[in-house]
């Protein structure tokens, strides 16, 4: 009872935030619909064990690809009235593609319902796909995991390569002078006399 | 320990990398030149780990190969390596872009490379490659600021995310056939069940786009000549030489490990290949005016004439592309060593027409760049004649008469425009005098120079050096 009413409650809001992204005027509410949906589909996901993908869709998508768009939907002065104004020419494009899209997804739904579910290699019972994956990521493909880092280094090294501009004159922060600094160094107590000034 | 040493060279480099980048940060500047030098001992430790060391077998499942193969492909590599970084130091200094970390991206780049000549699996192919590419990407584009430099990078990032779809694509294909990213399983699948079906086919041709597309070969070289001339020079001669080999030794394995039953699938695509970039390599090069450019079209050419002996097939076929490679690995170290000296007062210079009457201003230089183009055209008794001797002899041997008569006529298209340079040199009016070379360059150009004159290198045509070249080959099979 409770997993079906979630799976309903959740994949509600998920059509319904879909159906916002593209419907929302301001394209930063679009956005925050897309995080909404991701969200649903994060749960979905759970619903179905496959709670090492949910936990993956939140940080990647939510957390990383989300925010990019975010950045790139405020930074870019994008007039989406303008690019909105095409809508009813190119409805008919559209509209078949959105049919071929459907068709496929009818026939992928019902293959599966017709067969028995097929997965490429079961985990064993009791054990979460979270530590499946950890069982040989880090033993049979520790070799890969490490040279995958290594190239993400590469990228990250490249990246500030070809951007990072070392500024003269720029004033830095320095903590540990911050942090020395005493009440004597920062504080002048001058008494003066009433009725003089300071002069 | 056990099968660590198999990746002596590679665990050197990427701990020297991450060790060399510390310093650097911290260091600043002041640090560059040391990392540079820190660099080389590590890339001259890589190439000659595995010769020293000698261990045979595989790591990680299958994963990382270590063979003879793989240990003299990774000596060149590393030599070749080394030697781009040597003679990237002067001009660095005097372009005002010597930032410590192009040494490091040149370690990752290697470290790529070594990843890819020892591939034994689709998942290590893919990722030798990638670690590779993205350094390389990253020191085309060096210079940020000049226009050029900036364009080439982008350039050869954008195709080459291009061609890691297409190499993804083929991978896919394969694994989704034969059920298996190995390589020795992906071989024995296909003895089992006798006729590879088109699947595998078309897997086995998107592979090999792909991996061409490294290798510059027509008709996926779109990038080169932009991308050479763009790139700061010591860069596009480091691209001419050590990436081409690793990529090359990586065809090599893939067609001669787990496709090696299916030679008349691969020979046909290699053969297109060779053709193709002989024929591009030769015509293309006639018009250009630009001696990187010119460099880029001479290297689709020579990349043709390796694959032609890799097309025989066999371990003569692989004797031939090892001896092919190496003469011009040589080479083209000693050719950009001295288009590096092409130095007027105003800057550098990359005209062909800035060589005319170098040999009354600078006899030396003159006569090794007559050295590097007389070989490179494959002119007798110099070592690029031997180099293509040995790569069009497997595969005459081997009833493909009709793909050496195109080489040849190629060769012999090619060499017009390497006369033409060497005229430049010695015939026409002399233009403006190039300023003093730093000795570094000079003692690079002279011992590449003295390496392909015939006679010192003949020991490298006989006995000890050619064993070597054919254990190598024959540790494939």
């Amino acid at each position: 009872m409770l997993p079906a009413l979630a799976f309903y409650a959740l994949s509600a809001v998920a059509i319904a935030a879909a159906f916002m992204v593209i419907a929302a005027r301001n394209p930063v509410h679009s956005v925050m619909f897309l995080i909404t949906t991701f969200f649903s589909a994060a749960g979905l996901f759970i619903l179905m064990g496959a709670e090492f993908l949910a936990l993956l869709l939140v940080m990647v998508y939510v957390g990383a690809v989300a925010v990019l768009f975010l950045f790139v939907v405020m930074m870019l002065d994008v007039d989406f009235a303008e690019m909105k104004k095409g809508f009813l020419q190119n409805l008919p494009v559209g509209a078949i593609v959105a049919v071929i899209l459907l068709t496929e997804m009818i026939l992928v739904g019902a293959a599966s319902l017709s067969g028995e579910a097929t997965s490429v290699q079961p985990a064993a019972e009791g054990v979460s796909n979270i530590r499946a994956l950890g069982d040989v990521l880090y033993t049979e493909y520790a070799f890969f995991f490490e040279a995958v880092g290594l190239i993400l280094l590469v990228a990250m090294i490249g990246a500030i390569v070809l951007t990072l501009r070392s500024r003269d004159g720029v004033k830095r922060q320095n903590i540990s002078d911050q942090i020395a600094r005493t009440r004597e160094d920062g504080v002048e107590l001058v008494d003066v006399e009433p009725n003089q000034g300071i002069g | 320990m056990g099968q660590f040493t198999f990746l002596f060279g590679e665990i050197v480099l990427a701990v020297s990398a991450l060790v060399l980048l510390m310093v650097g940060a911290f260091g600043g500047s002041k640090s560059t030149s040391f990392i540079r030098y820190a660099s080389i001992v590590a890339l001259l430790i890589f190439g000659f780990a595995g010769v020293f060391l000698n261990a045979q077998g595989s790591s990680f499942d299958g994963a990382f190969l270590s063979d003879k193969f793989s240990h003299y492909v990774k000596a060149l590599i590393g030599i070749a390596a080394a030697s781009a970084l040597w003679f990237s130091r002067d001009y660095f200094k005097r372009e005002r872009l010597d930032q410590f970390e192009y040494s490091i991206l040149m370690l990752f780049a290697v470290l790529g490379m070594g990843v890819m000549v020892s591939a034994g699996n689709l998942l290590t192919l893919y990722i030798g490659i990638e670690m590779q590419s993205l350094a390389l990407y990253v020191m085309a584009a060096f210079n940020r600021d000049s226009l050029r430099a900036s364009e080439a990078g982008l350039k050869y990032f954008v195709l080459g995310a291009l061609s890691s779809g297409m190499l993804l694509y083929g991978t896919s294909l394969i694994y989704g056939f034969t059920g298996t990213l190995d390589f020795a399983e992906i071989a024995m699948h296909l003895e089992q069940t006798g006729n590879p079906g088109a699947g595998i086919i078309a897997g086995l041709v998107f592979l090999l786009s792909g991996l061409a597309f490294k290798i510059s070969a027509a008709p996926f070289h779109m990038w080169t000549p932009d991308v050479y001339e763009g790139s700061p020079t010591p860069v596009t001669g480091f691209f001419a030489g050590a990436p081409k080999l690793a990529a090359l030794a990586l065809i090599t394995r893939v067609i001669m490990g787990p496709f090696e039953g299916m030679e008349a699938a691969w020979q046909q695509v290699i053969i297109v290949l060779a053709v193709l970039s002989m024929v591009i390599g030769a015509v293309g090069a006639l018009t250009q005016t630009n001696i990187k450019r010119l460099m880029a079209y001479s290297s689709i050419a020579n990349m043709g004439y390796a694959l032609v002996a890799l097309a025989a097939g066999g371990a003569g076929g692989v004797t031939g592309m090892l001896i092919f490679m190496s003469i011009y690995l040589i080479t083209v170290i000693g050719a950009f060593a001295c288009i590096l000296q092409m130095r007027t007062r105003d800057g550098m210079v990359e005209q062909i027409s800035d060589l005319g009457g170098l040999s009354h201003s600078n006899m030396p230089l003159a006569s090794f760049i007559t050295m590097m183009m007389f070989s490179l055209a494959g002119i007798p008794f110099f070592m690029g004649f031997f180099g293509k001797w040995y790569a069009f002899a497997p595969a005459f041997n081997s009833g493909l008469a009709w793909l050496v008569v195109i080489a040849l006529i190629a060769s012999v298209v090619g060499a017009f425009y390497y006369l033409r340079i060497i005229k430049t040199i010695w015939f026409d009016e002399q233009a403006q005098s190039f300023v003093k070379a730093p000795v570094s360059l000079s003692f690079l150009s002279s011992a590449a120079g003295l390496l392909i004159f015939p006679i010192l290198l003949l020991p490298f045509v006989a006995a000890p050096a050619r064993n070597v070249i054919e254990a190598a080959a024959s540790s494939l099979f």
